[in-house]
């Protein structure tokens, strides 16, 4: 009786062990599955920068561009529009852009290398939706207080004219703004700068 | 001829005898209460529904091409000039919306009449899972067009995913197999909903029928008929399922396919409720449509998450909130703890929550289909006015009592001033 114990002890731990081992093969079949659902080599090779011609923009435009498949927004402001910047910072959530993502470059107060052009990822922060710009007579619409930014339409989120959001609205974070920089004056590339370039 | 018949299907059970047993179990013998009412056509036509996008998503298929580039000129060539392809692609967009609506009804009558309670745990938990397995079904179905509607749906509820911390960016672009929605995300989501979920679903029905007939089905008076048998050992207050409800259910089809063939030869689009206007125009990455909301059966999720605002600069809390408003439905049966399962005998403590309850989902679900402006805005300021949009208010106050009404549930259904139950049933 007592050996007999003994045999079944020695099958169960073997069966245990295999079945053990089994499962282990088992998670590992599914990884090349798994991993095969990763971007693809070619979609990780198209994420190339691209050129931007903006000496035919007029004071006031906005330009999109598509930087790996995302729109990108290159807007030549107007000192008008500069100077809206200041006026609304109170009723933003973080104007400083302490929390939000830019380039060392962007960290001022226009959040661009040159004040006149702003370039920043027409991505909302929330959850995806590209915002459409509202010049500031858009008031009937926007609020008597709307002194012109974005407006995002999937959730209702609205951002100044560099792109930071203003409380209240569900988007946590400004807008992004890629890396780029000027190689003449009239000739933007978006998507590379002197930082990575030195990396 | 009829020996001769006969004699086959001798042949036949001698062989595979359980082709017979089982059609005993789950119909000729399944004794199911002789009380059931109008709420009891949904279950059947639930499997009605999915039988009907089953078939007509499989001739979909024969002329659909899941590749971006040629996916939204493929559903035009279905509607155009496929023959009968416009009649194949209506029935599939008008079962999608129907089957939200006979599996909310559904799940309403397990509200009513305390289905979920003790011992049909197990049947009201795979019936949460079919329900979450049709959202994914229905999410990933509807990208395949391509319209603008379906590009940016998509965007927004991977970015959902994108949200959780720590992983949430890995895990969006695993899910979409590219950094934007891409041809990658539209050929894996052609993969999920024609083969992967509906076989999932299939399997989840079987279980959820499996779990039913073992513990056998409730009814509008909430009690067990299996407590009081005839001599012959059925239940007394049961009929066997065939013919009696078979009959039954086949006349609710009829009625139901009668309003499904209304819609789908006269209002297909049903105002742009269950086909989007701006899905007729082609999906493009760079610009987001001007209105921009989900088909009607997400919106009262949707607007559940817009209505959180964001804490500690994420959005994780309103995509968790939208998780939980889901997720709980799994806890029903425990949250749950009243003695009785019916409305009928139920106190005004639970009618009233419940009341309260359905008013809210389908408020919500209003506001998801319109702008967070839709209401106006307050014509004062004050310091807890992060925003002033009546409407994303009114949606604050909604989702508080949508989640009251289950986080009180214990509370209020264990005080409830209950009606004693009868022995047998009563209609």
């Amino acid at each position: 009786m007592n050996e007999q114990e003994k045999l079944d002890k020695t099958r169960r731990n073997l069966i245990v062990a295999t079945s053990a081992v089994g499962a282990v093969a088992g998670l590992g079949a599914a990884v090349p599955f798994v991993a095969s659902m990763w971007p693809s080599e070619r979609a990780r090779a198209a994420g190339a920068p691209v050129e931007v011609d903006i000496s035919r923009m007029a004071p006031g435009d906005l330009a999109v561009v598509e930087w790996r498949g995302k729109p990108v927004w290159v807007i030549r402001r107007t000192q008008e529009m500069l100077a809206s910047l200041k006026a609304v910072e109170a009723r933003l959530s973080d104007p400083a852009s302490k929390s939000s993502e830019q380039p060392k470059y962007a960290e001022n107060e226009y959040r661009s290398a040159k004040p006149e052009f702003m370039v920043m990822e027409g991505v909302c922060t929330h959850l995806g939706c590209s915002p459409q710009m509202k010049p500031a007579d858009a008031k009937g619409e926007m609020g008597g207080d709307w002194v012109g930014g974005f407006y995002c339409p999937c959730h209702g989120s609205k951002f100044d004219l560099a792109g930071r959001v203003f409380r209240g609205a569900p988007a946590p974070l400004n807008l992004k703004v890629p890396p780029y920089e000027f190689i003449t004056d009239g000739t933007l590339v978006i998507g590379e700068d002197k930082e990575k370039k030195g990396a | 001829m009829g020996a001769q018949l006969r004699a086959l299907w001798g042949w036949f059970d001698a062989r595979m005898p359980s082709v017979a047993e089982q059609w005993k179990i789950h119909a000729a013998n399944y004794y199911a209460p002789k009380n059931f009412n109008f709420w009891y056509f949904f279950g059947a036509l639930s499997m009605l529904v999915l039988g009907i996008q089953i078939v007509s998503g499989i001739f979909l298929t024969m002329n659909y091409k899941p590749d971006a580039s040629l996916a939204f000129g493929s559903v035009e060539y279905i509607m155009r000039d496929v023959p009968g392809g416009w009649l194949l692609r209506y029935i599939h967009s008008t079962g999608a919306s129907a089957f939200f609506v006979v599996v909310y009804l559904h799940m309403f009558r397990g509200l009513l009449y305390g289905s979920y309670k003790q011992p049909r745990e197990l049947v009201w938990i795979f019936g949460v899972l079919i329900y979450l397995t049709l959202m994914g079904e229905a999410f990933f179905g509807y990208l395949l067009p391509w319209g603008q509607m379906s590009y940016w749906g998509a965007q927004v509820i991977v970015n959902l995913f994108g949200t959780v911390p720590l992983i949430g960016p890995d895990l969006a672009l695993w899910i979409r197999g590219d950094y934007v929605v891409s041809d990658a995300t539209l050929n894996r989501f052609f993969a999920l909903h024609v083969i992967a979920f509906p076989l999932v679903l299939l399997g989840l029905v079987v279980a959820h029928i499996l779990a039913l007939h073992d513990v056998g089905s409730n009814n509008p008076d909430g009690i067990e008929i299996k407590k009081t048998k005839g001599p012959d050992g059925h239940p007394l207050d049961g009929i066997p399922f065939h013919p009696y409800y078979t009959v039954k259910d086949l006349m609710g089809a009829v009625l139901f396919l009668a309003i499904f063939c209304f819609i789908m030869f006269f209002v297909p689009e049903v105002g742009g409720y269950f086909l989007e206007y701006n899905n007729f125009i082609p999906a493009d990455p760079l610009k987001t449509p001007e209105h921009i909301a989900p088909v009607w059966y997400f919106t009262p999720f949707y607007s559940i998450l817009r209505a959180v605002p964001p804490l500690f600069n994420s959005q994780f809390p309103g995509v968790m909130a939208m998780g939980i408003a889901t997720m709980i439905l799994f806890f029903l049966p425990w949250l749950d703890r009243s003695p009785v399962k019916s409305i009928r005998y139920r106190g005004v403590l639970y009618k009233s929550w419940l009341a309260a309850f359905v008013v809210v989902f389908l408020i919500l679900g209003y506001l998801g289909t319109e702008n967070t402006n839709v209401w106006g805005q307050f014509g004062f300021d004050a310091f807890f006015l992060d925003t002033k949009d009546i409407a994303t208010w009114a949606a604050r106050v909604c989702t508080l009592v949508y989640f009251l009404f289950f986080f009180l549930m214990p509370w209020y259904t264990a005080r409830d001033k209950v009606l004693p139950v009868p022995e047998r049933v009563t209609s």
